[in-house]
């Protein structure tokens, strides 16, 4: 199993074509690999995944459950969930002048806690639980605080109640002093953004922040991340399975599919002018107002396959309506240019035909 | 809160009530007496005991009344401290009660601590270091510590500790000090002869406990707000202590108010094996002897025990929690 990950990175190496669209990215991330050891064998969550995330945009990671979305995110912050890690690949956070290679950091270093809260800023799928129940919204905002910019308590408190206000929370001095059982879903969110935005971190990273708030909620939340990226300039990372959602926020997007990025283009690209089935599938799939509604939607066919088994060549081929025998279940294809900024891996826009191959296995 | 803590104690009293009745009735439903006992007793060493003199006896410890007649006369002198007479024991039952409490609380407050201080960190080293060798070892050491039978393990430590440590087991006091006046090192002999009994009521409870603290903190472990606390960039220490264990802490803090009991019921044996003037053996031997009043009073005040660390357990998990202190 050793020999056929090393010719894959060698090979991946081989293509580790930079996307150079954006001159000043704030985060690289290069041929990035994470695999999950289990009792039933090795899971690849990650498999060659790179892309740059623009300064001052924001950049949509669409694809179904289990793509590896989540995964991706964690890798950056370097809190994949044990007994989960990085085997390959590099993350490299830039500054203004500085470059930080988050992939040589201990997970638990000096520096990489630095990074976190401070650089990069993370926020979470649920709100119910993603804040702590025995400790107040005021107490857990200031903690973020008191590690990474000042020493003073009540300096700390005050620059919570501050953020809460920033982040348009009623009541703030109060919401300070409640816990999270307190508050409805869209506050807890709000209480987290908050939390995320205390220390004006670069990077925002949100993992399907609105997946559990109700629609009305949904919308005053992204407002809320454009506003702030639009006063502070910050990049988000903005991680969805709901294309709507995409269409409202984002600037870029990459759409992953079982661990590799299959598309990526701008926001107008994927959606006027999607090459890959899978983006096209997933496009197809959303209901769309004044559709004929006696047209049942379409639905991908098939499911994820089983994580444990490898698939041979591009994994998307056991689904793929227009897929080639003999090419598609063989090599994972290359990156081919669509357009400016926009790439797509498929072998029905190859540019070379070659591709390169894949050896496909059961872990 | 205080209209809780006030609701709280109405349930607990009307529980004992209840209680005591049960098992006041239990006690008296089988045939006999303590009397009929000591009745045989007299006419054993040759006494002629007359049917008047029956009858007179019967009389006096109210045998022939019916059990809440009884329980009645009982319950009824609980307001001056008299909580009956022993029938075998010839003495006030809480004379016989009181000077063997302290020892057993002694032994329960001491094993609990000892419990709580050993399985809290080894529980977190366990969930932490999941899978990895010193998790199995531990593993294996609670599976055992569950598993093993308490006079088994009073036994099988008696033995080390005569055989290694050259300690003189069993009772409370070396010869020497048994009859002397309190002194350093009277108090120095004692607790050489109470580190026996502690380990060995002490060792069933860590071991279930670290396997409740290892399991909650797994499961603390994957929820959301611990990736939050990382994400902010909390340390993994303060991670774990500050944000994990503070909330797997909940099912130990219930624990409490069972343990507390189990303590001193589980000590019963132990006592009987290694031979201490504690509760439990008292306990079991005035059941064999229907010695009522006895029983009834021990029973009452386990009851007590449980119910009031019951009621300490629900203040502290209020302590703790802010979803239980602010939800009512």
């Amino acid at each position: 199993m050793s020999q056929s990950y090393a010719e894959e990175g060698a090979s991946a190496a081989a293509l580790a074509d930079t996307p150079d669209e954006t001159a000043d990215p704030v985060l690289s991330v290069r041929d990035l690999e994470v695999e999950f050891p289990t009792p039933l064998g090795v899971v690849g969550a990650l498999n060659g995944v790179t892309f740059d995330v623009p300064r001052g945009k924001v950049l949509g990671i669409v694809g179904e459950s289990g793509c590896g979305k989540s995964v991706t995110a964690r890798a950056i912050l370097q809190i994949i969930e044990k007994p989960g890690r990085i085997t390959g690949g590099t993350i490299t956070l830039r500054g203004q002048d500085t470059q930080t290679e988050i992939t040589k950091l201990g997970p638990d270093s000096a520096r990489m806690r630095a990074l976190r809260g401070r650089e990069i800023a993370m926020i979470f799928q649920e709100p119910m639980r993603s804040l702590n129940p025995v400790h107040t919204i005021g107490a857990q905002i200031a903690e973020a605080v008191l590690l990474h910019q000042t020493r003073d308590r009540k300096q700390a408190h005050e620059r919570a109640v501050e953020i809460l206000r920033q982040v348009g929370m009623p009541h703030p001095e109060a919401v300070a002093t409640s816990y999270p059982h307190q508050l409805s879903g869209g506050m807890r969110q709000r209480a987290m953004i908050a939390m995320a935005l205390s220390c004006n971190p670069g990077l925002l990273i949100a993992d399907e922040p609105t997946t559990a708030l109700d629609v009305t909620t949904e919308a005053q939340i992204l407002e809320l991340i454009r506003d702030v990226r639009d006063r502070s300039g910050m990049s988000v990372m903005f991680i969805t399975h709901s294309m709507g959602v995409v269409a409202q926020l984002c600037d870029e997007v990459i759409v992953m599919y079982l661990g590799r990025i299959v598309e990526r283009g701008s926001v107008d690209d994927l959606f006027h002018d999607p090459k890959h089935p899978y983006t096209q599938a997933l496009l197809r799939s959303i209901p769309r107002i004044g559709g004929d509604r006696k047209v049942p939607l379409e639905v991908i066919e098939g499911s994820v396959p089983d994580p444990h088994t490898r698939v041979a060549g591009c994994p998307f081929h056991p689904r793929c309506p227009q897929a080639i025998p003999g090419r598609c279940d063989t090599a994972f294809p290359g990156r081919s240019t669509a357009g400016p900024g926009h790439t797509v891996h498929c072998h029905l826009h190859d540019d070379d035909a070659a591709g390169h191959t894949e050896p496909g296995e059961d872990a | 809160m205080l209209i809780v803590i006030a609701r709280r104690t109405v349930y607990m009293v009307a529980t004992l009530a209840i209680t005591s009745v049960l098992s006041f009735a239990i006690m008296a439903a089988p045939p006999g007496s303590a009397l009929s006992q000591k009745i045989s007793k007299l006419q054993a060493q040759g006494g002629e005991v007359t049917q008047a003199q029956i009858v007179a006896l019967k009389e006096q410890y109210g045998v022939d009344d019916s059990w809440f007649v009884q329980y009645g006369k009982w319950v009824s002198g609980f307001w001056h401290g008299d909580f009956g007479f022993s029938f075998t024991l010839d003495q006030p039952v809480s004379s016989i009660i009181w000077s063997r409490l302290g020892l057993t609380l002694a032994l329960s407050i001491g094993s609990l601590l000892i419990a709580w201080g050993l399985s809290i960190p080894l529980g977190v080293f366990s969930a932490t270091h999941r899978n990895s060798l010193p998790d199995s070892v531990i593993k294996v050491i609670q599976f055992i510590g569950v598993a093993i039978p308490e006079f088994l393990l009073a036994l099988v430590v008696m033995v080390f500790a005569v055989e290694w440590f050259d300690t003189d087991v069993g009772g409370l006091f070396s010869s020497q000090y048994e009859d002397a006046a309190w002194s350093f090192a009277k108090f120095a002999d004692l607790l050489g002869h109470l580190w026996v009994p502690l380990i060995v009521i002490a060792a069933g409870s860590t071991a279930w406990l670290t396997r409740v603290m290892r399991a909650n903190l797994l499961d603390v472990l994957n929820d959301q707000y611990v990736q939050t606390a990382r994400a902010k960039g909390v340390s993994e220490r303060k991670v774990i202590w500050k944000h994990a264990v503070r909330n797997s802490l909940h099912p130990m803090v219930m624990t409490f108010g069972t343990t507390f009991p189990v303590l001193i019921s589980g000590e019963a044996i132990v006592s009987i094996v290694l031979n201490l003037p504690t509760i439990g053996p008292l306990l079991v031997n005035s059941l064999l002897s229907k010695d009522m009043y006895v029983a009834g009073t021990i029973l009452l005040m386990l009851s007590a025990l449980l119910v009031i660390g019951n009621f300490v357990a629900d203040i502290l998990l209020a302590v703790i929690d802010p979803r239980i202190r602010l939800g009512e």
